[in-house]
């Protein structure tokens, strides 16, 4: 008997492969579904090459430096404003308050140092700090208050909008008048033929930040873990209020950095504009392959997504399109973005 | 293959006074308001076994289950891992105490691969400043140890581990959270309804890779609704009833029907048999 038993474990013990899969022939669309989902950074990459192909026919200027380092200029501040939404995004929440925090921050730093003298670099820790303490309010009624996060921001967009009225009393800050330090984002360098923002190298240290947070530390893939099945991350173990606060706040942060290169890049501080960055910012992140259902997306889409939002416009204009139809084009791709990203989501093995 | 592990299981269970039990609950008591969920239940689980809890809806049996996995406090009663008292607070003291559990709605998350999901919650970061400075995770390490978990597990022709989890199918994602469980569980594993959801195929699968799991060393609790798939891997079945532990059957000792009547309340419970 206890031999018979032995026998059993030893023969039970060598691991039998248990042929879980069948594979079945596919048709080419199906594999392209399958590469798309494999990597969902070749769909935004297509479109955007096809765009500036297709606008440096229609127009010889487009392709010249001068102009590209404009698409560059005028890219930056969504592309920064659409990394931070882009974590919001990849939690399966939506931050309708980006453009609120962003301009409300920006005031902050200019009016601290025009009306309170505060040198440059107080003005700017103290706007970052805001900026973050906003991102880190809409993280608290998210995990704590546990209300929908579209619900929470779209309050927090009006709340901030009006602090941002009675702090600013509606005025522009000519950037004349502030510290070098807070326009410093707008000063141009040239590479080559280039001419580069300082802005835009903090827009592009910042993707490159987060493609390696998000992608090679244990806090991206509980981002991703949280967005994706939130209760399947916290039977495994994961602290998903956590994460999730912590997302709120990061965001916060990137959208006061983002303030900063808005100083910058108008170089003044104003309380009127801002309000197209909350859409702009989403449509971004959605024409960049992230699927607004959380969990899927990359950041470097984002930074496809905001090119091509910028290649539009810049072509269109150069095309001598009329700008009413800019947002006519941009609309349309955001819906097929998002066709698109319902379809990759139906791949089956 | 299966009757002479069948012998091994009861063989086992003959010799199991002599034995202490990896797992054991003494007197379990479980109330919410007036509902008795758990009414001084024991349970002993002892080593190199599968031990199958069956009973009708309300008998008990998650809440016993979610006593031993920390998911919920017991009233009264006490805990034995081990020999050595334990209170679990959470979900977490369990697994830190070995405990795993496999949950019945799979707990992995479908955009990450069959790595990440693996190692979801204690991810390993790279050795040296990499790890410390930069927390850059080690993920060559990781996807080489997920794959000889799911190879030692017999799930070889899984041959891409970087796979995202939502493109398999149900009994390769029950494959994935039972490698995991199995992988960084050290005393015991929990499994709640593993082949509920799957055809019989996949169910036939999923029973193997427990038996798998079993040999290698580690004790398996299933509960299960599906008393054909507890007699076919199970070496003692625990019988649920009221609250309470009516009684503790093999295989062999009673068929099926015998079981159901004993679960069902249609007989007496018959004195424990292992």
């Amino acid at each position: 008997m206890a031999d018979d038993a032995k026998g059993s474990v030893a023969t039970a013990a060598e691991p039998q492969p248990l042929g879980f899969e069948e594979r079945r022939a596919e048709t080419p669309l199906q594999r392209l579904q399958h590469v798309l989902h494999a990597h969902p950074i070749l769909g935004p990459l297509a479109v955007l090459l096809l765009a500036i192909i297709a606008f440096s026919l229609v127009n010889g200027r487009f392709l010249t430096a001068a102009n590209l380092g404009l698409v560059m200029q005028q890219v930056t501040v969504i592309a920064v404003l659409a990394l931070g939404q882009t974590l919001v995004i990849l939690t399966a929440g939506i931050d309708l308050s980006v453009g609120a925090i962003a301009v409300f921050s920006s005031i902050i730093m200019a009016n601290l140092a025009t009306d309170l003298g505060m040198s440059g670099a107080a003005s700017l820790v103290v706007g970052l700090v805001c900026g973050t303490a906003m991102g880190a309010f809409n993280g608290f009624l998210v995990t704590r208050v546990a209300l929908p996060p579209f619900i929470v921001t779209l309050g927090t967009l009006s709340i901030f909008f009006s602090l941002n009225a009675v702090v600013s009393r509606s005025e522009t800050v000519r950037g004349t008048d502030m510290p070098p330090l807070l326009t410093w984002t707008g000063t141009t360098f040239p590479i080559g033929d280039f001419r580069i923002t300082y802005g835009s190298v903090i827009m592009l240290l910042l993707f490159a930040f987060f493609y390696y947070a998000l992608g090679y530390t244990a806090w991206g893939r509980h981002v991703y873990a949280t967005g994706d099945d939130i209760e399947a991350a916290r039977l495994a173990g994961i602290r998903t209020g956590r994460v999730l606060f912590s997302v709120y706040v990061v965001a916060g942060l990137i959208y006061a950095i983002g303030a900063w290169i808005l100083i910058g890049r108008l170089a003044s501080a104003s309380p009127n504009v801002g309000i197209e960055y909350n859409l702009n910012s989403i449509t971004a992140v959605v024409l960049g392959g992230t699927s607004l259902f959380g969990g899927r997306g990359l950041v470097l889409g984002t930074l496809v997504g905001a090119l091509i939002v910028g290649v539009f416009q810049n072509g269109l204009q150069l095309a001598g399109v009329d700008v009413v139809w800019q947002g006519f084009a941009i609309g349309l791709l955001v819906l097929v973005a998002v066709s698109l990203d319902q379809w990759i989501r139906k791949v089956r093995a | 293959m299966t009757p002479s592990a069948h012998a091994a299981g009861a063989a086992g269970a003959a010799s199991a006074p002599a034995r202490t039990p990896v797992l054991e609950a003494r007197g379990l008591v479980k109330r919410y308001g007036r509902v008795t969920a758990i009414a001084g239940c024991d349970l002993e689980l002892y080593p190199g076994e599968i031990l199958a809890i069956i009973g009708d809806n309300g008998a008990g049996k998650t809440s016993l289950v979610k006593a031993l996995c920390g998911a919920l406090i017991p009233d009264e009663g006490e805990i034995y891992l081990d020999g050595e008292r334990v209170q679990f607070r959470s979900p977490m003291d369990a697994r830190r105490a070995g405990i795993e559990t496999v949950y019945q709605n799979l707990a992995v998350a479908p955009a990450l691969d069959i790595a990440d999901n693996l190692f979801l919650g204690r991810e390993e970061r790279k050795p040296g400043v990499l790890g410390s400075v930069f927390r850059m995770l080690d993920r060559k390490h990781m996807r080489s140890e997920a794959k000889r978990h799911m190879t030692e597990l017999g799930i070889t022709t899984l041959q891409n581990i970087r796979q995202a989890v939502e493109s398999l199918s149900g009994g390769q994602r029950q494959g994935v959270a039972v490698a995991r469980a199995a992988a960084f569980g050290s005393k015991v594993l929990i499994l709640d309804e593993p082949t509920a959801a799957l055809g019989v195929k996949e169910g036939n699968r999923v029973l193997q890779l427990l038996r798998d799991v079993r040999d290698r060393g580690l004790p398996v609790i299933l509960i299960s609704h599906n008393i054909p798939h507890v007699y076919e891997v199970a070496d003692r079945i625990h019988i649920q009833r009221l609250g309470r532990r009516a009684t503790v059957i093999t295989p062999q000792s009673h068929t099926m029907s015998e079981a159901v009547a004993i679960m069902t309340g249609a007989v007496e419970p018959p004195p424990p048999v292992a």
